[in-house]
């Protein structure tokens, strides 16, 4: 049950031609023995697009960036990174243009926050490391902290360190997985102050994350995964079509025949009758369908007490989608 | 894709700048040491000259294989450590993530062992010699000193060493536990000594052609272990690896 909601192209704001997708996924399935971690994944992700990987612990988000980055190997389907077609192959070759934080920083804690950063820019085979190093330093704000020892940072700043390590080499597509994972409150913020400004910078970025707030905040696109992929969409999009399509009516009294008065109704998709006896109309766009209820009703002779769209967050939704998933597994 | 010895160094030195830092590996490299030069030191100046020559042939022996076996234990301890040591810090999975090759980081981690245990070895070794020259009886001295024995020394360290890297890498890339890891790899790193001993012991006689094409058989089990790890090297199950 994918639906790719109308208009959910994302154009990238940062200069240059849209050339392709940085990211193209078709089909795509692990399986790990008998055990499903995800299956039949797609997607795209334009350059310059932050593109939001939205699930519950299980989901195979994790799987998922491993897959892309090509740490394992997918059981079926297919995916080009940046504009490489993942084959046993090209491991490599993609691995060179993309970077990935994983869920633990994974420092060196022996070794300072340079040191880490030196090894992992020569694995890059860049050139003018040293630059390189106190630039990405400066990005997240670490430039004091070059020559402590990894072990005797903070968690937060452990995290900004491995987020210093992925920026390194420039990726075309950078992968961060639950970057904020176990993180207070400050240091999240901090996270996402970063993850702003690379977002204004036009970096690609492909982020899990099990927060809806999280990807609300950070991200032009948001898909829902939960082993499958459950919807696409940019995050108001998403709540538009899903949450605002409810009219709550109360009325004084109960209608005798509300069949006779809402079903003639073009906008009204269907209704029902709340447990607290006011009535809930699926419709297909709020702003039409109310006008045309409202005469509906003043016609039956029916007072109304009040009119209101239902206010469900994406977090409902979420929930919701998440629920269902939760009772199928049970089988 | 070309084999990088940028990457190679990258790791060697992040490796070895870990090891300094690291008192687990400083403690393991100072007293392993400590232990294997005071066993043949004691034996040396304990040997009794007038003894019949098969005995004395025997005690030289011991002495000399007692060294090899240094260069055998370090580096299991250091190589076992290499890949499971990164798996348990959550280190693997980054290092993994770049665009190194399998054979580059397991020549890496390779000379990571390497080295130390030949510093380590050669140093021990020379002050051994130092030892028996100036205090040793000197008919133990020429019998140590001899031709046959030197080369052996100087030539098996490595190889010795070699095989003990590659059984300790490939016993850490299938293992999740650093103890348990370093146990097998100490049994494992034992038969090429079973070679050296029979030498040592002259019941093989060291000719210098036998010496050398014994370090030439072992150089090619180290090459072909070298190839079966980079073929065993399974990403996947490293990252992925259920504890
Ligand atoms: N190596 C593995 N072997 C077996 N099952 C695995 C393995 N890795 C992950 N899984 C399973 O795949 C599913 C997805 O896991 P993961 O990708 O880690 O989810 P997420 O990152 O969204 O929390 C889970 O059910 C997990 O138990
Ligand atoms: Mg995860």
């Amino acid at each position: 049950m994918t639906s790719e909601l109308a208009d959910s192209q994302h154009q990238p704001s940062s200069g240059g031609a849209n050339l392709g997708s940085a990211l193209v996924v078709e089909h795509l399935t692990k399986r790990f023995g008998k055990r499903i971690a995800y299956e039949d994944v797609s997607f795209e992700v334009g350059y310059g697009e932050v593109f939001g990987f939205l699930g519950p612990n299980g989901a195979g988000k994790t799987t998922t960036v491993r897959t892309l980055g090509t740490l394992i190997a997918p059981t079926s389907g297919s995916a080009t990174i940046a504009r490489i077609p993942l084959s046993a192959e090209s491991g490599p070759a993609i691995r060179a243009r993309i970077s990935i934080m994983p869920e633990s920083p994974g420092l060196y804690l022996r070794l300072t926050v340079a040191e880490n950063l030196e090894c992992f820019a020569r694995l890059y085979e860049l050139r003018d490391v040293r630059s390189r190093i106190d630039r990405v330093l400066q990005a997240v704000n670490l430039s004091d902290r070059a020559n402590d020892l990894c072990g005797s940072l903070s968690k937060g700043l452990r995290q900004r360190v491995a987020l210093a390590r992925a920026l390194l080499s420039d990726p075309t597509v950078l992968f961060l997985d639950e970057p904020t994972s176990g993180l207070d409150p400050v240091a999240t913020r901090d996270v996402h102050d970063l993850l702003i400004a690379l977002r204004e910078r036009g970096v690609t970025i492909f982020l899990t994350t099990h927060r809806l707030e999280e990807a609300e905040k950070l991200c032009h696109r948001v898909a829902i995964l939960n082993t499958t992929l459950r919807l696409i969409g940019r995050p108001d999009e998403l709540r538009e079509q899903l949450f605002s399509r409810n009219l709550e009516v109360r009325t004084r009294l109960q209608l005798d025949e509300p069949a006779r008065v809402f079903n003639g109704l073009a906008n009204v998709e269907s209704w029902e009758q709340s447990p607290s006896g006011s009535y809930v109309l699926n419709v297909t766009d709020p702003d039409t369908a109310a006008p045309d209820i409202a005469r509906a009703l003043v016609h039956a002779n029916v007072d109304i007490l009040s009119m209101s769209e239902s206010h469900h967050s994406l977090k409902d939704v979420y929930l919701e989608l998440i629920d269902e998933d939760v009772e199928a597994k049970k089988r | 894709m070309s084999f990088s010895w940028t990457r190679v160094g990258a790791i060697l030195q992040k490796e070895l700048r870990d090891y300094r830092r690291n008192r687990f590996v400083i403690y393991t490299m100072s007293l392993l040491p400590l232990i294997f030069i005071a066993a043949p030191m004691i034996q040396i100046f304990a040997i009794n000259v007038s003894t019949t020559s098969g005995l004395f042939d025997a005690h030289i022996g011991v002495t000399l294989l007692y060294m090899l076996i240094l260069p055998a234990v370090i580096p299991s301890v250091l190589s076992t450590y290499s890949v499971v040591g990164e798996r348990e810090q959550g280190t693997l999975e980054p290092i993994l993530s770049t665009p190194i090759h399998s054979e580059e980081f397991l020549v890496a981690k390779a000379l990571a062992a390497l080295l130390p245990t030949l510093v380590v070895s050669y140093v021990i070794f020379g002050i051994f010699l130092g030892a028996v020259a100036a205090f040793a009886h000197p008919a133990v001295a020429s019998a140590i000193f001899e031709r046959n024995h030197l080369l052996v020394q100087l030539l098996f360290t490595p190889l010795v060493a070699g095989w003990s890297i590659w059984a300790g890498i490939a016993i850490s890339t299938r293992m999740s536990d650093v103890r348990a890891a370093q146990q097998l790899t100490v049994l494992a790193s034992l038969p090429p000594l079973a070679i050296v001993a029979l030498m040592s012991f002259n019941v093989i006689t060291p000719s210098l052609g036998l010496t050398l094409g014994l370090a030439a058989a072992l150089l090619l089990v180290d090459g072909l272990a070298w190839r079966a790890v980079a073929a065993m090297f399974d990403r996947e199950r490293l990252v992925t690896g259920r504890r």
